[in-house]
Protein backbone atom coordinates (compact mmCIF):
# COMPACT_ATOMS: atom_id res chain seq x y z
CA UNK A 1 0.00 0.00 0.00
CA UNK A 2 1.40 3.31 -1.06
CA UNK A 3 2.03 5.60 2.06
CA UNK A 4 -0.14 8.82 2.67
CA UNK A 5 0.07 12.00 4.51
CA UNK A 6 -3.71 12.13 4.90
CA UNK A 7 -6.47 10.00 5.47
CA UNK A 8 -9.45 9.47 2.45
CA UNK A 9 -13.10 10.67 2.94
CA UNK A 10 -16.02 8.28 2.61
CA UNK A 11 -17.14 7.73 -0.41
CA UNK A 12 -20.34 9.08 -1.10
CA UNK A 13 -23.15 6.76 -2.80
CA UNK A 14 -23.81 9.09 -5.41
CA UNK A 15 -20.66 8.67 -7.31
CA UNK A 16 -20.60 5.58 -6.70
CA UNK A 17 -23.62 5.64 -8.74
CA UNK A 18 -22.16 7.92 -11.25
CA UNK A 19 -19.42 5.51 -12.19
CA UNK A 20 -21.74 2.83 -12.88
CA UNK A 21 -24.01 4.78 -15.35
CA UNK A 22 -20.67 6.29 -16.91
CA UNK A 23 -19.31 2.55 -17.15
CA UNK A 24 -23.06 1.67 -18.68
CA UNK A 25 -22.37 4.47 -21.39
CA UNK A 26 -19.10 3.42 -22.13
CA UNK A 27 -20.28 -0.11 -23.05
CA UNK A 28 -22.83 0.72 -24.79
CA UNK A 29 -20.86 2.80 -27.18
CA UNK A 30 -20.86 2.06 -30.98
CA UNK A 31 -17.54 -0.22 -30.75
CA UNK A 32 -17.32 -2.45 -34.14
CA UNK A 33 -14.65 -4.54 -35.64
CA UNK A 34 -11.78 -5.31 -33.79
CA UNK A 35 -12.86 -2.83 -31.30
CA UNK A 36 -15.80 -5.44 -29.85
CA UNK A 37 -12.71 -7.65 -28.92
CA UNK A 38 -10.28 -5.09 -27.40
CA UNK A 39 -12.89 -2.88 -25.46
CA UNK A 40 -13.21 -3.76 -22.39
CA UNK A 41 -16.13 -4.66 -20.01
CA UNK A 42 -15.75 -1.46 -17.84
CA UNK A 43 -19.14 -2.61 -16.10
CA UNK A 44 -17.50 -5.65 -14.48
CA UNK A 45 -14.05 -3.41 -13.89
CA UNK A 46 -16.18 -1.02 -11.80
CA UNK A 47 -18.18 -4.24 -9.93
CA UNK A 48 -15.39 -5.17 -8.90
CA UNK A 49 -13.31 -2.21 -8.12
CA UNK A 50 -16.44 -1.02 -5.78
CA UNK A 51 -16.69 -4.95 -4.26
CA UNK A 52 -13.08 -4.37 -3.54
CA UNK A 53 -12.65 -0.83 -2.02
CA UNK A 54 -16.39 -1.10 -0.53
CA UNK A 55 -17.63 -4.46 0.09
CA UNK A 56 -20.20 -2.99 2.54
CA UNK A 57 -21.82 -0.04 -0.24
CA UNK A 58 -21.63 -2.35 -3.39
CA UNK A 59 -22.07 -6.20 -3.52
CA UNK A 60 -24.53 -8.61 -4.54
CA UNK A 61 -27.68 -6.59 -5.69
CA UNK A 62 -25.92 -3.52 -7.92
CA UNK A 63 -23.71 -6.52 -9.57
CA UNK A 64 -26.90 -8.56 -10.61
CA UNK A 65 -28.68 -6.07 -11.68
CA UNK A 66 -26.62 -4.01 -13.63
CA UNK A 67 -25.94 -7.45 -15.19
CA UNK A 68 -29.42 -7.48 -16.22
CA UNK A 69 -29.39 -4.22 -18.18
CA UNK A 70 -26.02 -5.31 -19.89
CA UNK A 71 -28.07 -8.22 -21.26
CA UNK A 72 -30.74 -6.57 -22.27
CA UNK A 73 -28.60 -3.84 -23.96
CA UNK A 74 -26.46 -6.71 -25.82
CA UNK A 75 -29.46 -8.45 -26.71
CA UNK A 76 -27.98 -11.78 -25.36
CA UNK A 77 -28.82 -14.37 -23.23
CA UNK A 78 -31.42 -13.24 -20.36
CA UNK A 79 -29.34 -13.66 -17.00
CA UNK A 80 -25.95 -14.42 -18.44
CA UNK A 81 -24.12 -11.23 -17.40
CA UNK A 82 -25.87 -11.42 -14.00
CA UNK A 83 -24.61 -15.01 -13.18
CA UNK A 84 -20.57 -13.21 -14.07
CA UNK A 85 -21.33 -10.20 -12.30
CA UNK A 86 -22.90 -12.25 -9.06
CA UNK A 87 -19.17 -14.05 -9.24
CA UNK A 88 -17.20 -11.31 -10.07
CA UNK A 89 -18.80 -9.35 -7.07
CA UNK A 90 -18.56 -12.64 -4.28
CA UNK A 91 -14.58 -12.79 -5.61
CA UNK A 92 -14.41 -8.85 -5.05
CA UNK A 93 -16.08 -9.36 -1.77
CA UNK A 94 -14.03 -12.47 -0.19
CA UNK A 95 -10.99 -11.34 -1.47
CA UNK A 96 -11.06 -7.74 -1.17
CA UNK A 97 -8.85 -7.48 2.39
CA UNK A 98 -6.09 -9.46 0.54
CA UNK A 99 -5.74 -7.82 -2.50
CA UNK A 100 -5.56 -4.03 -1.22
CA UNK A 101 -2.64 -5.56 0.61
CA UNK A 102 -0.17 -5.93 -2.27
CA UNK A 103 1.84 -3.29 -4.65
CA UNK A 104 -0.34 -2.41 -8.07
CA UNK A 105 1.08 -4.73 -10.34
CA UNK A 106 -0.08 -7.68 -8.16
CA UNK A 107 -3.70 -5.80 -7.75
CA UNK A 108 -3.51 -5.95 -11.77
CA UNK A 109 -2.65 -9.60 -11.73
CA UNK A 110 -5.02 -10.46 -9.45
CA UNK A 111 -8.04 -8.82 -11.07
CA UNK A 112 -6.53 -9.91 -14.68
CA UNK A 113 -7.75 -13.24 -12.98
CA UNK A 114 -11.07 -12.05 -11.86
CA UNK A 115 -11.80 -10.44 -15.11
CA UNK A 116 -10.74 -13.55 -16.97
CA UNK A 117 -13.27 -15.72 -14.77
CA UNK A 118 -15.99 -13.48 -15.47
CA UNK A 119 -15.14 -14.01 -18.86
CA UNK A 120 -14.70 -17.54 -19.02
CA UNK A 121 -18.45 -17.91 -17.27
CA UNK A 122 -19.91 -16.30 -20.20
CA UNK A 123 -17.96 -17.97 -22.87
CA UNK A 124 -19.61 -21.47 -20.73
CA UNK A 125 -23.26 -20.02 -20.61
CA UNK A 126 -23.18 -19.06 -24.31
CA UNK A 127 -21.26 -22.37 -25.33
CA UNK A 128 -23.75 -24.24 -23.45
CA UNK A 129 -26.33 -22.75 -25.33
CA UNK A 130 -24.99 -23.80 -28.90
CA UNK A 131 -22.78 -20.86 -29.87
CA UNK A 132 -19.17 -21.38 -31.23
CA UNK A 133 -16.07 -20.45 -29.65
CA UNK A 134 -15.41 -17.07 -30.65
CA UNK A 135 -11.57 -17.89 -30.52
CA UNK A 136 -9.06 -16.83 -27.97
CA UNK A 137 -8.98 -12.94 -28.93
CA UNK A 138 -12.53 -12.94 -26.58
CA UNK A 139 -10.45 -12.87 -23.84
CA UNK A 140 -8.38 -9.65 -24.75
CA UNK A 141 -10.93 -7.39 -23.44
CA UNK A 142 -10.01 -8.38 -20.08
CA UNK A 143 -6.44 -8.14 -20.06
CA UNK A 144 -7.36 -4.27 -21.25
CA UNK A 145 -9.66 -3.90 -18.42
CA UNK A 146 -6.53 -4.73 -15.97
CA UNK A 147 -4.28 -2.06 -17.52
CA UNK A 148 -6.38 0.17 -16.96
CA UNK A 149 -7.04 -0.63 -12.91
CA UNK A 150 -4.54 1.62 -11.90
CA UNK A 151 -5.49 4.42 -14.07
CA UNK A 152 -9.30 3.38 -12.26
CA UNK A 153 -8.02 3.38 -8.80
CA UNK A 154 -6.68 7.04 -8.78
CA UNK A 155 -9.13 8.56 -10.60
CA UNK A 156 -11.95 7.29 -8.20
CA UNK A 157 -10.07 8.29 -5.50
CA UNK A 158 -9.82 11.70 -6.23
CA UNK A 159 -13.15 12.45 -5.28
CA UNK A 160 -12.63 10.91 -1.30
CA UNK A 161 -9.36 13.23 -0.76
CA UNK A 162 -9.75 15.87 1.50
CA UNK A 163 -9.20 19.80 0.27
CA UNK A 164 -6.04 20.88 1.02
CA UNK A 165 -5.19 22.46 4.70
CA UNK A 166 -3.75 25.68 4.74
CA UNK A 167 -2.55 25.54 7.98
CA UNK A 168 -0.22 22.94 7.15
CA UNK A 169 2.30 22.63 3.84
CA UNK B 1 -29.78 -18.95 27.66
CA UNK B 2 -29.23 -18.30 23.86
CA UNK B 3 -26.37 -15.92 23.35
CA UNK B 4 -26.21 -13.58 20.62
CA UNK B 5 -23.62 -11.20 19.35
CA UNK B 6 -24.62 -7.40 19.57
CA UNK B 7 -26.76 -6.06 16.63
CA UNK B 8 -24.05 -3.49 15.54
CA UNK B 9 -22.53 -5.51 12.87
CA UNK B 10 -25.61 -7.50 11.46
CA UNK B 11 -24.56 -7.49 8.14
CA UNK B 12 -27.53 -10.01 6.43
CA UNK B 13 -26.68 -13.62 5.37
CA UNK B 14 -23.11 -14.26 4.22
CA UNK B 15 -21.42 -13.53 0.98
CA UNK B 16 -21.53 -17.77 -0.21
CA UNK B 17 -25.36 -17.85 0.50
CA UNK B 18 -26.01 -14.27 -1.41
CA UNK B 19 -23.59 -16.02 -4.26
CA UNK B 20 -25.92 -18.47 -4.13
CA UNK B 21 -29.04 -17.02 -4.24
CA UNK B 22 -27.71 -14.44 -6.92
CA UNK B 23 -26.83 -17.51 -9.15
CA UNK B 24 -29.90 -19.57 -9.04
CA UNK B 25 -31.69 -16.60 -9.95
CA UNK B 26 -29.49 -16.21 -12.90
CA UNK B 27 -29.47 -19.41 -13.98
CA UNK B 28 -33.51 -19.62 -14.14
CA UNK B 29 -33.05 -16.69 -15.99
CA UNK B 30 -31.32 -18.09 -18.22
CA UNK B 31 -32.73 -21.34 -18.93
CA UNK B 32 -36.24 -19.63 -19.06
CA UNK B 33 -34.61 -17.27 -21.63
CA UNK B 34 -32.99 -19.60 -23.67
CA UNK B 35 -35.20 -22.60 -23.39
CA UNK B 36 -38.69 -21.53 -23.28
CA UNK B 37 -38.21 -17.62 -24.08
CA UNK B 38 -41.07 -16.31 -21.67
CA UNK B 39 -39.25 -13.33 -20.73
CA UNK B 40 -39.51 -10.98 -23.61
CA UNK B 41 -41.82 -8.51 -21.19
CA UNK B 42 -39.31 -7.99 -18.72
CA UNK B 43 -37.08 -7.16 -21.72
CA UNK B 44 -39.08 -4.57 -23.14
CA UNK B 45 -39.53 -2.80 -19.83
CA UNK B 46 -35.71 -3.14 -18.98
CA UNK B 47 -35.02 -2.03 -23.00
CA UNK B 48 -37.07 1.13 -22.00
CA UNK B 49 -34.89 1.71 -19.15
CA UNK B 50 -31.60 1.13 -21.11
CA UNK B 51 -32.82 3.24 -24.11
CA UNK B 52 -32.04 6.85 -23.43
CA UNK B 53 -27.87 5.63 -21.98
CA UNK B 54 -28.02 3.71 -25.41
CA UNK B 55 -29.12 6.65 -27.46
CA UNK B 56 -26.56 9.00 -25.22
CA UNK B 57 -23.63 6.79 -26.11
CA UNK B 58 -24.45 6.84 -29.72
CA UNK B 59 -24.26 10.57 -29.20
CA UNK B 60 -20.43 11.00 -30.02
CA UNK B 61 -20.29 8.83 -32.92
CA UNK B 62 -23.08 10.89 -34.57
CA UNK B 63 -20.98 14.01 -33.87
CA UNK B 64 -18.20 12.85 -35.28
CA UNK B 65 -19.70 11.80 -38.41
CA UNK B 66 -21.07 15.14 -38.48
CA UNK B 67 -18.04 16.77 -37.85
CA UNK B 68 -16.72 14.63 -40.31
CA UNK B 69 -19.16 15.55 -43.04
CA UNK B 70 -18.70 19.30 -42.11
CA UNK B 71 -14.74 19.30 -43.90
CA UNK B 72 -15.96 17.40 -46.42
CA UNK B 73 -13.84 18.91 -49.55
CA UNK B 74 -15.91 20.25 -52.47
CA UNK B 75 -13.58 17.94 -54.85
CA UNK B 76 -14.72 15.06 -53.34
CA UNK B 77 -18.25 15.76 -53.25
CA UNK B 78 -17.85 16.94 -56.92
CA UNK B 79 -16.81 13.34 -57.21
CA UNK B 80 -19.33 11.79 -55.90
CA UNK B 81 -22.34 14.10 -56.88
CA UNK B 82 -20.80 13.70 -61.07
CA UNK B 83 -20.65 9.40 -60.07
CA UNK B 84 -23.81 9.45 -58.61
CA UNK B 85 -25.57 11.39 -61.65
CA UNK B 86 -23.93 8.92 -63.86
CA UNK B 87 -25.70 5.81 -61.83
CA UNK B 88 -29.04 7.31 -61.87
CA UNK B 89 -28.97 7.85 -65.34
CA UNK B 90 -27.92 3.98 -66.14
CA UNK B 91 -29.97 2.96 -63.44
CA UNK B 92 -33.42 5.51 -65.23
CA UNK B 93 -32.65 2.94 -67.94
CA UNK B 94 -32.94 0.04 -66.36
CA UNK B 95 -36.21 1.81 -63.92
CA UNK B 96 -38.00 2.12 -67.86
CA UNK B 97 -37.74 -1.37 -69.03
CA UNK B 98 -38.89 -2.44 -65.14
CA UNK B 99 -42.43 -0.44 -65.23
CA UNK B 100 -42.79 -1.78 -68.85
CA UNK B 101 -41.75 -5.43 -67.70
CA UNK B 102 -43.75 -5.30 -64.56
CA UNK B 103 -47.06 -3.93 -65.96
CA UNK B 104 -46.32 -7.10 -68.69
CA UNK B 105 -45.87 -9.32 -65.93
CA UNK B 106 -48.80 -8.43 -64.19
CA UNK B 107 -51.18 -8.94 -67.27
CA UNK B 108 -49.56 -12.33 -67.88
CA UNK B 109 -49.84 -13.19 -64.60
CA UNK B 110 -53.58 -12.27 -64.86
CA UNK B 111 -53.92 -14.06 -67.89
CA UNK B 112 -52.67 -17.24 -66.61
CA UNK B 113 -54.41 -16.33 -63.44
CA UNK B 114 -51.51 -17.12 -61.42
CA UNK B 115 -50.96 -15.16 -57.68
CA UNK B 116 -50.10 -11.51 -57.91
CA UNK B 117 -46.70 -10.76 -56.01
CA UNK B 118 -48.00 -8.58 -53.27
CA UNK B 119 -46.58 -4.81 -52.97
CA UNK B 120 -44.16 -4.36 -50.63
CA UNK B 121 -43.61 -1.31 -48.29
CA UNK B 122 -40.68 -0.36 -46.81
CA UNK B 123 -39.51 0.94 -43.20
CA UNK B 124 -36.05 3.15 -43.53
CA UNK B 125 -33.90 2.67 -40.76
CA UNK B 126 -30.60 3.49 -39.53
CA UNK B 127 -28.12 0.90 -37.92
CA UNK B 128 -27.49 2.56 -34.12
CA UNK B 129 -24.60 0.13 -33.84
CA UNK B 130 -23.35 -3.19 -34.86
CA UNK B 131 -22.33 -6.91 -33.09
CA UNK B 132 -21.54 -6.07 -29.67
CA UNK B 133 -22.48 -9.67 -28.48
CA UNK B 134 -19.37 -11.54 -30.05
CA UNK B 135 -21.29 -14.75 -30.37
CA UNK B 136 -24.03 -14.16 -32.74
CA UNK B 137 -23.51 -11.47 -35.80
CA UNK B 138 -26.41 -8.49 -35.41
CA UNK B 139 -27.16 -4.96 -35.65
CA UNK B 140 -29.79 -2.72 -33.90
CA UNK B 141 -32.02 -0.46 -35.93
CA UNK B 142 -33.23 2.47 -34.84
CA UNK B 143 -37.18 1.76 -35.83
CA UNK B 144 -39.12 -1.01 -33.29
CA UNK B 145 -42.47 -1.38 -32.81
CA UNK B 146 -43.42 1.90 -32.97
CA UNK B 147 -42.62 2.50 -36.39
CA UNK B 148 -44.65 -0.88 -37.45
CA UNK B 149 -41.58 -3.32 -37.77
CA UNK B 150 -42.60 -6.68 -37.11
CA UNK B 151 -40.16 -9.95 -35.72
CA UNK B 152 -39.45 -11.71 -39.11
CA UNK B 153 -39.25 -9.21 -41.49
CA UNK B 154 -36.17 -9.00 -43.95
CA UNK B 155 -33.87 -6.54 -44.24
CA UNK B 156 -31.83 -5.34 -47.31
CA UNK B 157 -29.52 -2.48 -48.33
CA UNK B 158 -29.33 -1.11 -51.87
CA UNK B 159 -28.09 -4.34 -53.10
CA UNK B 160 -29.27 -7.32 -51.64
CA UNK B 161 -30.39 -9.44 -48.09
CA UNK B 162 -28.83 -7.98 -45.11
CA UNK B 163 -30.54 -9.91 -42.49
CA UNK B 164 -33.94 -10.43 -40.97
CA UNK B 165 -35.79 -8.96 -37.94
CA UNK B 166 -35.53 -11.60 -34.70
CA UNK B 167 -36.58 -9.18 -31.65
CA UNK B 168 -38.12 -6.06 -31.36
CA UNK B 169 -38.33 -3.40 -28.93
CA UNK B 170 -40.51 -0.55 -28.77
CA UNK B 171 -38.03 2.14 -30.36
CA UNK B 172 -35.38 -0.43 -31.42
CA UNK B 173 -35.28 -3.95 -33.54
CA UNK B 174 -32.19 -6.45 -33.45
CA UNK B 175 -31.42 -7.82 -36.58
CA UNK B 176 -30.03 -11.36 -37.02
CA UNK B 177 -27.30 -10.71 -39.94
CA UNK B 178 -27.57 -13.29 -42.46
CA UNK B 179 -23.90 -14.51 -41.40
CA UNK B 180 -24.93 -15.62 -38.44
CA UNK B 181 -24.89 -19.20 -37.37
CA UNK B 182 -27.89 -19.98 -36.91
CA UNK B 183 -29.65 -18.15 -39.99
CA UNK B 184 -30.76 -19.68 -43.12
CA UNK B 185 -31.80 -18.21 -45.91
CA UNK B 186 -34.01 -20.33 -49.05
CA UNK B 187 -31.86 -19.29 -52.58
CA UNK B 188 -31.70 -20.26 -55.91
CA UNK B 189 -29.01 -19.93 -58.39
CA UNK B 190 -29.49 -17.13 -61.20
CA UNK B 191 -27.61 -19.78 -63.85
CA UNK B 192 -29.86 -22.33 -63.78
CA UNK B 193 -32.26 -21.93 -60.90
CA UNK B 194 -31.01 -24.54 -58.71
CA UNK B 195 -32.51 -24.12 -55.27
CA UNK B 196 -30.58 -24.77 -52.16
CA UNK B 197 -30.55 -23.31 -48.44
CA UNK B 198 -27.49 -20.64 -47.37
CA UNK B 199 -26.24 -20.31 -44.01
CA UNK B 200 -23.71 -18.24 -41.46
CA UNK B 201 -20.82 -19.14 -40.56
CA UNK B 202 -20.47 -17.52 -38.01
CA UNK B 203 -17.43 -15.46 -39.38
CA UNK B 204 -18.08 -12.09 -41.60
CA UNK B 205 -18.50 -11.67 -44.90
CA UNK B 206 -18.62 -15.87 -45.39
CA UNK B 207 -21.76 -17.97 -45.99
CA UNK B 208 -21.99 -21.52 -46.88
CA UNK B 209 -24.67 -23.56 -48.80
CA UNK B 210 -25.79 -26.32 -46.74
CA UNK B 211 -26.12 -29.92 -47.99
CA UNK B 212 -25.28 -29.68 -51.55
CA UNK B 213 -24.31 -32.88 -52.94
CA UNK B 214 -21.13 -33.43 -54.40
CA UNK B 215 -22.56 -33.29 -58.29
CA UNK B 216 -24.86 -30.57 -58.11
CA UNK B 217 -23.66 -27.86 -60.37
CA UNK B 218 -22.87 -24.65 -58.93
CA UNK B 219 -19.94 -22.82 -59.77
CA UNK B 220 -17.62 -20.49 -58.72
CA UNK B 221 -19.09 -16.87 -59.67
CA UNK B 222 -22.83 -18.08 -59.53
CA UNK B 223 -25.35 -15.38 -58.20
CA UNK B 224 -27.70 -16.82 -55.44
CA UNK B 225 -30.82 -14.86 -55.04
CA UNK B 226 -33.77 -15.47 -52.77
CA UNK B 227 -36.04 -17.98 -54.08
CA UNK B 228 -39.02 -17.01 -52.09
CA UNK B 229 -40.39 -20.56 -51.27
CA UNK B 230 -40.06 -19.92 -47.64
CA UNK B 231 -42.41 -17.19 -47.61
CA UNK B 232 -39.95 -14.91 -45.31
CA UNK B 233 -37.85 -13.22 -47.99
CA UNK B 234 -39.79 -12.08 -51.42
CA UNK B 235 -38.16 -13.70 -54.16
CA UNK B 236 -35.55 -12.31 -56.39
CA UNK B 237 -33.33 -9.87 -53.95
CA UNK B 238 -29.04 -11.06 -54.38
CA UNK B 239 -27.73 -12.97 -51.46
CA UNK B 240 -24.41 -14.14 -52.49
CA UNK B 241 -21.63 -15.15 -54.92
CA UNK B 242 -19.84 -18.52 -54.84
CA UNK B 243 -16.88 -17.70 -53.91
CA UNK B 244 -15.06 -21.43 -53.86
CA UNK B 245 -16.53 -25.09 -54.36
CA UNK B 246 -14.73 -27.55 -53.26
CA UNK B 247 -15.85 -31.38 -53.43
CA UNK B 248 -14.18 -33.80 -51.75
CA UNK B 249 -15.29 -37.46 -52.41
CA UNK B 250 -14.27 -38.15 -48.31
CA UNK B 251 -17.12 -35.96 -47.30
CA UNK B 252 -20.91 -36.78 -48.12
CA UNK B 253 -21.59 -33.20 -49.17
CA UNK B 254 -19.49 -30.16 -51.26
CA UNK B 255 -18.09 -27.30 -49.31
CA UNK B 256 -19.30 -24.71 -51.30
CA UNK B 257 -18.72 -21.02 -49.77
CA UNK B 258 -20.19 -17.57 -50.56
CA UNK B 259 -19.60 -13.80 -50.39
CA UNK B 260 -22.52 -11.92 -49.60
CA UNK B 261 -23.45 -9.19 -51.99
CA UNK B 262 -25.09 -6.97 -49.58
CA UNK B 263 -22.97 -4.89 -47.24
CA UNK B 264 -23.71 -7.03 -44.26
CA UNK B 265 -21.04 -5.18 -42.08
CA UNK B 266 -20.52 -2.16 -43.39
CA UNK B 267 -23.59 -0.38 -44.59
CA UNK B 268 -25.48 2.75 -41.89
CA UNK B 269 -28.66 2.44 -43.81
CA UNK B 270 -31.06 -0.71 -44.13
CA UNK B 271 -34.51 -0.97 -45.42
CA UNK B 272 -37.13 -3.23 -43.35
CA UNK B 273 -39.27 -5.06 -45.92
CA UNK B 274 -43.26 -5.19 -45.23
CA UNK B 275 -43.89 -7.80 -47.13
CA UNK B 276 -46.63 -10.01 -46.21
CA UNK B 277 -47.19 -13.41 -48.36
CA UNK B 278 -50.48 -14.86 -48.06
CA UNK B 279 -49.33 -18.40 -48.99
CA UNK B 280 -52.55 -20.85 -49.07
CA UNK B 281 -53.05 -23.12 -46.22
CA UNK B 282 -51.05 -25.59 -45.64
CA UNK B 283 -52.07 -29.19 -46.71
CA UNK B 284 -53.49 -31.09 -44.31
CA UNK B 285 -50.39 -33.57 -42.71
CA UNK B 286 -51.86 -37.73 -42.89
CA UNK B 287 -52.76 -38.41 -39.46
CA UNK B 288 -49.90 -40.22 -37.92
CA UNK B 289 -49.80 -43.52 -37.01
CA UNK B 290 -50.75 -44.63 -33.43
CA UNK B 291 -47.61 -44.12 -31.19
CA UNK B 292 -45.42 -46.50 -30.70
CA UNK B 293 -45.03 -47.81 -27.19
CA UNK B 294 -41.53 -46.29 -25.91
CA UNK B 295 -38.67 -48.31 -26.22
CA UNK B 296 -35.93 -48.24 -23.95
CA UNK B 297 -32.73 -45.62 -25.76
CA UNK B 298 -30.16 -48.28 -25.03
CA UNK B 299 -30.08 -51.79 -25.34
CA UNK B 300 -33.00 -53.25 -27.00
Amino acid sequence: MQSRDFSLLPVSGVFIIITFIAALLVNLMPWSGWWVYVKPDLVALVVLYWCIQQPRKVGFASAWLLGLVMDVAEGSLFGQHALAYSVLAFAGIVLHRRVLMFTMRDQVLHVLVLLLMNDAIVLAVRMFAGAAFPGFRYFIGSVTAAILWPALTYIFKLPQRPAPDPDRA
Amino acid sequence: MEHFPPPFFRRGPPPQVRLLLCSLLSVALLIADARYGYLEGIRMVVSVVVYPLQRLAGAPRGLLDSLGEFFVTQNALRTENAKLATQSLSEAVVLRKYAALAAENAHLRDLLDARQRYPESTVFAEVLYAGRDVFTRKIVIDKGQQHGVKPGQPVIDQIGIVGQVTRIYPWLSEVTLITDKEQAVPVQSLRNGLRAVIGGTGHDGQLELKFIPLNADFQVGDQLVTSGIDGVYPPGLPVAEIATVERNAAYLFARIVCKPLAGVTSHRQVLVLNWENKLPERPVDEPKAAPRPKKPRRGA
